[in-house]
């Protein structure tokens, strides 16, 4: 098991990170999967794709703790909110252009973040992303390819900007 | 040459390097006659680049400590021992309660009862049988009507197996276990993952009907109530979030055929 963990965890370490942006609070969530890991080793399957299999505890732990945050944050009462926001609000220069791709990264939708971080950082295969993320292939190379395209609108700002897919491509099966 | 058109997965596949060299070729040709596409498949190897780059010198860190495998494993494995030690003690203490009672003495009680005593013999249960790829069950699946008959006989009730098939669990068998509050049937589940769930079900002597209780042992989550007389605790190292509208579905079921 060490063997096989092991030298995943430098990616486990940046994935998390990517997600949590946080740096202790990443490492946090590595430990929780590590631990989980260990306790769960001799119920996987033997056959099974070790990579795949504590990606998805990973994943599964963090959108957890993305959730809770979520939920905790809207425990804000209106009068709180008002205009003391904690976000400063975007200048036009940010709705243009993200000088910081992480930043950019960090505006997508959940789901497409997950998926463009899998396949274009750790590198698993389109496969190996849907397994981790318990969703069908077609539903990876969407998210896949708007999340891409969102990235990149928000990096080239919108003057490149054009309708997802072009003229006459369409995604089939 | 009549070669399939290109598609959008194509150019994802293209920017991830993971098609096949005809295809590769195929694609690199489609995007030199359409600019405007080979511009944003360009984008997309960019930012794919740029990523890799920002994002690479987190795995380079050198690891935290308490990221340890080595360690983490060790530490399991200790506090398993001392886990150990203490199902060693119950186990006295019900040898020694039972002597008690026996004489009738005034021995201390248990440390748990009525429900918690269940949620503990369930997570117990589960530390000895889940892990067994030999023989985890007694009974298994494809003998179903006996393994009803044999706890509806022992447990002088009809008992249901709840079916948990549409929370990706499967049933797998059960089991008779012995209790220090007579017998209670085990039943096992699994799911795609190969990850097993518990449940266990028996009389109860006190506590006979209790709302569901949420316990925690280790890293094993269990989910305990009691109906009627009879206790049932589902168990397994899922989140809590997880295991509870599965509980909440096999407390249904069981609900509808007492």
């Amino acid at each position: 098991m060490v063997l096989l963990i092991q030298p995943l965890i430098p990616a486990l370490r940046r994935y998390a990170r990517a997600l949590m942006r946080d740096p202790s609070e990443a490492d946090d969530l590595v430990q929780d999967c590590l631990e989980h890991a260990i306790s769960r080793w001799r119920q996987r399957r033997a056959d099974g794709n070790a990579c795949a299999w504590i990606f998805t505890i990973l994943h599964n732990l963090a959108i957890n703790r993305l959730r809770q945050a979520a939920h905790r944050g809207r425990h804000v009462s209106i009068e709180d909110a008002g205009d003391a926001s904690p976000s400063s609000p975007a200048t036009q220069e940010d709705a243009l252009r993200h000088r910081d791709i992480l930043q950019a990264l960090a505006d997508l939708p959940e789901d497409q973040r997950s998926v463009v971080l899998l396949v274009s950082v750790e590198g698993l295969s389109y496969a190996e992303v849907a397994a981790v993320l318990d969703i069908p292939l077609g539903t990876v190379m969407s998210r896949l390819s708007r999340g891409r395209e969102r990235l990149r609108q928000a990096m080239e700002g919108e003057a490149v900007a054009k309708p997802i897919g072009g003229a006459n491509l369409r995604r089939v099966k | 040459m009549n070669s399939l058109p290109i598609t959008e997965d194509d150019l994802q596949a293209y920017v991830d390097k993971a098609l096949d060299a005809a295809r590769q070729v195929e694609v690199a040709a489609y995007l030199d006659g359409h600019p405007e596409v080979a511009q944003r498949v360009q984008g997309y190897i960019r930012q794919r680049e740029e990523l890799r780059a920002k994002l690479a010198p987190i795995a380079e860190e050198p690891i935290p400590a308490r990221l340890n495998l080595v360690r983490l494993v060790d530490r399991r494995r200790r506090s398993r021992v001392i886990w150990r030690q203490v199902a060693a003690a119950v186990v006295l203490l019900g040898i020694g309660w039972g002597a008690g009672w026996s004489v009738h003495g005034a021995f201390p009680q248990p440390a748990s009862r009525g429900i918690a005593a269940l949620a503990q013999q369930a997570a117990e249960s589960y530390a000895v049988f889940a892990p067994d790829h030999t023989r985890p069950v007694e009974i298994r699946a494809v003998d179903r009507p006996a393994l009803v008959a044999w706890a509806s006989r022992r447990l002088d009730r009809p008992v249901t197996v709840p079916d948990l098939s549409r929370s990706g669990y499967h049933f797998m068998g059960g089991r008779l276990v012995a209790t220090a509050q007579g017998p209670a049937f085990l039943f096992m589940y699994d799911n795609d993952h190969g990850t097993r769930l518990v449940m266990l079900t028996r009389h109860m002597i006190i506590d006979r009907n209790t709302r569901m209780m949420q316990s925690v042992e280790g890293s094993v989550v269990g989910f305990t109530w009691a109906d009627k007389g009879i206790g049932y605790s589902l168990v397994g190292p899922v989140l809590p979030e997880v295991l509870h509208p599965i509980a909440n579905a096999a407390r249904r079921q069981i609900e509808r055929n007492i």
